[in-house]
């Protein structure tokens, strides 16, 4: 079992995909912080960053069977600590999802992330069927959306939603009967109005108001859409240059080195920028599924699958929020923008990709 | 992972792997890679709208949002006087302006209190500015002369969250000589108003420029005003200024406006101000020689400061509702009648036209019946024998009755006008008053009715309906003098003057004229108190009545003020006259009183000349007069 984790076998293309998205997320962030009170955050990112790779290196290290042997435990764990969380965290932007100190503190419910991926992948090694019947599904759909309405309630819409991919993947490549499909998909249909009036906030509603019409609140909600907008579109081919996009630099736009990096990279770097880091993170995605691909098994298989979905995720929702074909949730780029867990979470992930491929000439 | 239990754990996982077998999957995997090829194409085509297709529209707001326009206003040229003086200057000041792109209705109100401005008045300023569709740029001047506190209130709640509307911009403020020195003649400058915008003069203005309102600073609004510039900064969301942008060619520079050299000789004006004392009336003194003006004093005064950009309503009130009118420039539009000032054109009249002659002689009993009607002489007993030159040094009605009467009006109206009475002077101030010289025709045109000959024996002696300004007045006396030659009065040294006005008299004729006028100075003529020893002062004066000596009773019993006004009109030295004044007090009884005024203003010319090393002018035995082509070049004093 052990012996053939060989530094030849780790997956160097992806680390330098990652490594190189990861480089000009910081060159950004300082892009987009050198005069403001965030001057500085650039290095605390690199620092992230290494603390990234022993991460990925750890998440390489268990085997993954061994993790998904650990379900329960981990699971049981993760509610406890979102519970903790809502208890007793730290606030910020009136939503409870912080623990540790206003110095260093990391966001649970990206790592919750990982064990939900874990736990799918898991969920669906053990299903005794060819494809998956009702209860098992419903058991499942129990299982993610706990931690998910603890995250909601937080609340952190944007991130309780990134969950749902990895369950959605999963069922997708298990297999499901189209008549269940069909039934989901008129359940959904009809829990979104009752959603939009009883669970969503206000503001959360007027997102998705000013997502459909940004104009109608110019100054509001839509306020973010029209002016990361007109930071992409400003960029025109080329970019303005580095520090220089008045958009950015100016605060027009919001978080600049955080949810909106994206638009204050288009806006400096131009559509050739845009077209190369979209390039690299196609490549990271297409390498990540090339592992699912050559997974020494279904369990393999399931992670890589629920990562590149949720990564995936990350990119449509993030990057398609900067050019206003997606609603504003507040969830960050992995990889690029600023933040300790958002970092961490993306590098454990791909540790645990180079953990099942370096397991695929087992057994 | 030797841990004996964790790998009995793991074994029972791996038995629960039955069907370790991915290729199941490989379809969906492929079909996973089809919706992430579709996603990327998805997000690339927003790229491309934004960035390929329509990158101008987002540029353009994208400048819209960092560029902010900031007006530099120029600064209006100053006023010199003939010296180079400085008359009018500017001073720094900070103004406050509602920059119009941030402008809330809401925060009008707290601003309002915030500087004790009035809510009303501010948001009516605001609405008018909205409607008149000016650049959305130019913003709103609400406040000048910020006082040291209301700086702090606006520093302190100009940041993005209160009222980013706030603007300070540093202007140069109109300043003008303390006391209303010269005060009508120059003007003052004012914001451009609604009704004005709407006539075609000031329709090239836009809605809160300042503009010159009166005198000199409308007349010569164009070359004392300058132009606006606009300079660009960059700033942030919080409207922090960042730095300036790079194409600094969009700038605008403000052209500040030209200096403009008056006439006006401050030391002259200073006197003529000095000696009117409180006096209602005015003070014109000219250079017969080329017309230009040396000083002009309307009294009462206001203070052009009040103006400088925007006057208080209270102020303006306290102006208009003055019963004695203080925005009125009498130099250039009192219409009074002229009283006996007019008797030197009646003596020039007569004896151009030969109606008199040095043979023509009267008796003055104190009075005399024309058309059986009694006209009383000024002097009750009479003058007794008169010819014309005691006629003149003497002032006597009689005398002029009579020449009056043998000239008729017409031939009266002929000669007044020819010496430039009861016309514009076509000086280059705004406004000026045509006065009124009656002749039959006038009296058809304005009354529909006959002339009387009674009504000329009034107009004779410059009473009835004639009336002149004092600046006629002074340039009539002043032509005169010259033999005959009119300069247009002017107040500018640049401005272009149309020639000369040559009128043929008989030089004999005009030096018997003058040689009266020098009477009435110096041979105990009713001048007297003009006499400048050493210079060769002529004048004439004039005391001009209100109304007829029957209403004049009952109006003395009424209380109300109907004194006479008083005129005197002097020009020196008899020979090459350099300089005529013309003073009217009004209500001042008798002209003779106010002759010191025009001694005070020759006097202090030829002090002038003297101080300045120049020979004070040679008493000439015999009075000589500018030859027509020897004054048709005129000298500089």
């Amino acid at each position: 079992m052990q012996g053939y984790r060989s530094l030849r076998d780790f997956d160097w293309p992806m680390v330098i995909l990652a490594s190189a998205i990861c480089s000009l997320g910081v060159l950004q962030i300082f892009s987009a912080t050198h005069d403001t009170a965030w001057a500085g955050a650039w290095w605390k990112q690199v620092v992230w960053i290494l603390a990234g790779f022993i991460a990925m290196w750890f998440a390489t290290l268990i085997d993954y069977h061994t993790l998904l042997g650990q379900i329960p435990i981990l699971y049981s764990l993760s509610v406890a600590t979102l519970i903790g969380t809502f208890a007793f965290g730290m606030t910020a932007f009136h939503s409870r999802r912080w623990i540790g100190t206003t110095s260093l503190h990391l966001q649970v419910s990206e790592f919750v992330k990982l064990v939900i991926v874990l736990l799918v992948a898991r969920y669906m090694t053990e299903l005794k069927t060819e494809r998956l019947e009702l209860l098992d599904l419903l058991k499942l759909g129990g299982l993610v959306g706990l931690p998910m309405a603890l995250v909601m309630l937080q609340p952190d819409l944007g991130t309780a939603l990134t969950y749902l991919p990895i369950l959605a993947a999963g069922i997708f490549v298990a297999g499901l009967r189209w008549q269940y499909a069909v039934a989901i998909l008129v359940i959904v249909a009809l829990v979104m109005p009752v959603g939009y009036f009883f669970v969503l906030k206000d503001y959360q509603k007027a997102r998705l108001v000013s997502f459909l019409d940004a104009n109608q609140d110019p100054k509001g909600s839509g306020y973010q859409v029209i002016q990361s907008k007109i930071a992409v579109g400003s960029g025109a081919l080329w970019g303005r240059g580095v520090t220089k996009g008045t958009q950015t630099q100016g605060r027009f736009l919001p978080v600049p080195h955080k949810d909106f990096i994206f638009s204050a990279f288009a806006e400096e770097h131009g559509f050739v920028g845009v077209i190369v880091v979209l390039g690299l993170y196609f490549l990271l995605l297409m390498q990540i599924v090339q592992n699912a691909q050559t997974a020494p098994d279904r369990a393999g298989m399931y992670i890589c699958m629920g990562i590149a979905t949720v990564l995936l995720f990350h990119v449509l929702v993030n990057v398609g929020m900067v050019v206003g074909r997606m609603p504003v949730t507040g969830i960050p780029l992995p990889l690029m923008s600023y933040g300790g867990s958002n970092i961490l979470a993306a590098f454990l992930m791909l540790g645990l990709v180079n953990n099942v491929r370096l397991r695929r000439f087992v057994n | 992972m030797t841990h004996p239990d964790r790998e009995e754990e793991r074994q029972l996982s791996a038995n629960r792997l039955l069907r370790d077998d991915t290729k199941f999957a490989s379809g969906k995997i492929a079909f996973f890679q089809y919706v992430m090829v579709a996603i990327f194409l998805f997000l690339v085509t927003g790229f491309w709208d934004l960035q390929i297709r329509y990158p101008e529209v987002y540029q353009e707001r994208a400048e819209r949002n960092s560029i902010k326009s900031i007006p530099v206003l120029a600064p209006r040229g100053k006023i010199l006087d003939r010296d180079g003086r400085v008359i009018v200057d500017n001073h720094s000041s900070f103004s406050l302006f509602l920059s119009r792109e941030d402008l809330k209705m809401e925060h009008l109100k707290p601003i309002a209190e915030g500087l004790s401005l009035d809510y009303d008045a501010l948001v009516a300023r605001v609405h008018r500015f909205q409607t008149r569709g000016a650049p959305q740029y130019e913003p709103i001047m609400i406040k000048d002369e910020l006082t040291p506190a209301e700086l702090a209130f606006v520093e302190s709640h100009k940041d993005p969250d209160t009222f980013p509307e706030l603007e300070v911009i540093h202007v140069q403020r109109r300043l003008y000589p303390r006391d209303g020195l010269a005060a009508h003649a120059i003007g003052y400058v004012g914001e451009v108003s609604e009704v004005e915008l709407n006539t075609p003069e000031f329709a090239r203005f836009h809605q809160g420029d300042v503009i010159g309102k009166d005198g000199i600073e409308r007349q010569y609004n164009d070359t004392l005003m300058g132009v606006d510039g606009q300079r660009r900064v960059e700033v942030d969301s919080f409207g922090n200024q960042r730095r300036l942008p790079e194409d600094e060619d969009k700038d605008k520079e403000a052209v500040p406006g030209k200096n403009l050299q008056l006439t006006i000789d401050l030391d002259l004006q200073a006197v003529a101000e000095l000696a009117m004392e409180n006096r209602r009336g005015a003070v014109v003194a000219i250079d017969p020689r080329n017309g230009e003006v040396l000083a002009m004093v309307s009294r009462p005064a206001f203070d052009p400061n009040l103006f400088a950009s925007r006057i208080r309503s209270k102020d303006w009130k306290e102006l208009i509702d003055n019963k004695d009118h203080p925005l009125l420039n009498r130099a250039i539009q009192a219409q009074q009648a002229p009283g006996s000032t007019f008797k030197p054109m009646m003596a020039l009249a007569g004896l151009e036209t030969g109606v008199i002659n040095d043979n023509f002689i009267i008796h003055c009993p104190g009075g005399a019946t024309f058309y059986n009607h009694y006209y009383a002489c000024h002097l009750k007993g009479g003058h007794g024998t008169v010819e014309l030159h005691k006629g003149i040094v003497q002032s006597c009605d009689v005398f002029f009755y009579n020449v009056g009467n043998r000239l008729g009006i017409d031939r009266i109206a002929e000669y007044a006008d020819k010496v430039g009475l009861g016309h514009k002077t076509g000086i280059d101030l705004p406004h000026e008053a045509e006065g009124i010289v009656p002749s039959t025709k006038w009296k058809i045109r304005n009354f529909r009715e006959k002339w009387y000959a009674g009504e000329t024996i009034s107009v004779a002696i410059g009473q009835g309906a004639t009336t002149v300004t004092p600046i006629q007045l002074a340039n009539y006396v002043g032509g005169l003098a010259i033999g005959g030659m009119w300069f247009q009065p002017h107040m500018t040294k640049e401005t272009p003057i149309p020639p000369a006005r040559r009128v043929e008299f008989n030089p004999d004729n005009i030096r018997k004229v003058i040689d009266g006028m020098y009477g009435v100075v110096n041979e105990g003529g009713t001048g007297g108190r003009a006499r400048i020893p050493g210079i060769e002062v002529c004048g004439k004066t004039g005391t001009a009545q209100l109304a007829s000596r029957e209403v004049l009773k009952s109006a003395k019993a009424a209380g109300e003020n109907m004194k006479a006004n008083a005129w005197f009109v002097g020009f020196a030295p008899r020979d090459n006259p350099e300089i005529v004044v013309a003073a009217l007090w009004e209500n001042g009884e008798e002209g003779p009183w106010v002759a010191p005024i025009v001694r005070d203003v020759l006097k202090a010319y030829f002090d002038k000349k003297v101080r300045l090393g120049e020979p004070r002018p040679q008493i000439a035995g015999i009075p000589r007069l500018l030859t027509p082509t020897a004054a048709s070049e005129p000298a500089n004093p």
